[in-house]
């Protein structure tokens, strides 16, 4: 058994809220960077340029990329040999959220109720999935979530019979619903199978995975590229303002699911595709 | 790249043509979606707002908090859609242009044409980008809405492309 302070863990998920939302994960920026050699018009590429440059001013003067610092969605895989002292796992991970959004100068976008909206002033409570895994280690992801694109976010129950074609054509109907108001390009994340809240899970965990990295499964890998193309053939462009990237990259996760069901959703994601993660 | 000095005259809002590439220097005020609904509410019952409404530029941004030694923190443009339902009115009461990201209802494309204004797009999730445009920084209405208080920013160099023009051209689609 290992033990793990309550604290510890809030330390950590401070310092990922702050690290994802000033510094642009590399692979996200390699994509950009990739997609302005593709792109033939002025504008397109000068919108990407300037996502660029915006990138690195957020890193050198240490402001946030994106002033929705969003929802912090925080991914906890605790190892089931880890004992975790001093305080529920919960609290610390709240706290470590709002020290982070407070010390490093994030948005305040929290409200308590739907419905009644008065902001918390704290960025909490975050979004937060716990994982029992093997193992005696603690291992934390922030994903910042912005609402721009999580308001483009769709679910939908196909019919196994609509297959791969159905899926791909729900996601690329999702892509061009988002339109100029979700920040293309877009970084789509799908979830395929389980049940209607499990394939939205796994839409949000799969944009954790790297853009341009293949999927382990051919078949989806296949999928994925088939859905790129059929996506950017919308011609939406950065910004939507036209052109050739309109998403950066598609990412499937994909469980085992009812007999009578297909589950797809689409989490949409903007060029600001951030996350950060630490381990203990 | 058109340079423009905020207010814009009645003249120059009209020879902008959606595409057009423009920095904007000067002073506009921000408002997003709580603000509008309160600025409506004021204009239907013919109270006073806390702000010049006449010849207004509006920018759609909640900042984040500004670093010591900095006029603002990250402060890139929202979706303007939300506040479609309450462009109209502040039209009709002067507002002149609005700066914001994505595209709007048909409602504020004709008006937009009736009240001879404009609709700027702002560099969508460039947030650093556009902070350092801004130069400074006053809290001018509703402090208790924090990020989503009425700000006046004072701007240099602002880079804007012509969303919807005076003539209701419209760069996300083929009509006026």
């Amino acid at each position: 058994m290992r033990r793990v302070k309550a604290r510890e863990i809030g330390r950590l998920v401070s310092g990922l809220c702050v690290e994802a939302n000033v510094r642009l994960r590399p692979d996200v920026k390699a994509a950009v960077a990739a997609a302005v050699r593709r792109e033939k018009g002025a504008g397109a590429k000068e919108a990407l340029r300037m996502i660029l440059k915006n990138a690195d001013i957020a890193r050198a003067e240490k402001i946030p990329i994106c002033q929705d610092t969003g929802v912090a969605v925080v991914f906890a895989e605790i190892g089931q040999d880890v004992i975790i002292t001093g305080g529920s796992l919960k609290r610390a991970i709240d706290n470590g959220v709002a020290e982070g959004y407070r010390k490093g100068r994030l948005r305040k976008s929290v409200v308590r109720s739907p419905l009644s909206r008065k902001n918390t002033n704290t960025n909490t409570p975050a979004v937060i999935h716990t994982e029992i895994t093997p193992g005696d280690r603690v291992r934390i992801c922030v994903m910042p979530k912005g609402f721009g694109s999580e308001n483009k976010s769709v679910i939908r129950m196909l019919n196994p019979s609509d297959g791969e074609k159905g899926v791909a054509d729900f996601v690329v109907e999702a892509a061009g619903n988002a339109g100029p108001e979700a920040c293309p390009p877009f970084v789509l994340g799908v979830g395929i199978g389980g049940t209607f809240d499990y394939a939205a899970y796994l839409a949000k965990k799969a944009l954790l995975r790297k853009v341009g990295s293949p999927n382990r499964d051919r078949r989806l890998y296949s999928l994925e590229k088939k859905i790129l193309k059929s996506v950017n053939d919308l011609k939406i462009g950065p910004m939507g303002l036209g052109g050739n990237t309109t998403a950066l990259g598609v990412s499937i996760l994909s469980r085992a699911t009812h007999i009578a069901g297909l589950p797809v959703a689409v989490n949409v994601n903007c060029h600001a595709t951030r996350s950060a993660c630490g381990a203990i | 790249m058109k340079k423009l000095h905020l207010p814009l005259t009645d003249k120059e809002i009209r020879r902008l043509k959606a595409g057009d590439s423009v920095l904007l220097s000067g002073a506009l005020y921000t408002a997003r979606d709580a603000v509008h609904k309160i600025l409506s509410g004021l204009i239907k019952n013919r109270k006073k707002l806390p702000i010049p409404i006449k010849g207004a530029v509006i920018y759609y941004t909640g900042p984040t908090p500004a670093r010591k030694g900095r006029a603002v923190g990250a402060c890139g443009p929202t979706t303007s859609a939300r506040m479609d339902e309450f462009t109209p009115p502040l039209l009709a009461a002067g507002m002149r242009a609005m700066i914001g990201k994505g595209r709007r209802s048909e409602a504020v494309r004709q008006a937009i044409k009736k009240y001879g204004a404009v609709y700027f797009l702002a560099p969508a999730g460039c947030g650093a980008l556009i902070s350092e445009k801004i130069t400074s920084v006053k809290l001018t209405a509703y402090r208790g809405l924090g990020p989503e208080a009425v700000y006046r920013f004072e701007v240099k160099d602002f880079p804007v492309v012509v969303g919807i023009d005076a003539n209701g051209r419209d760069i996300f689609k083929r009509r006026s």
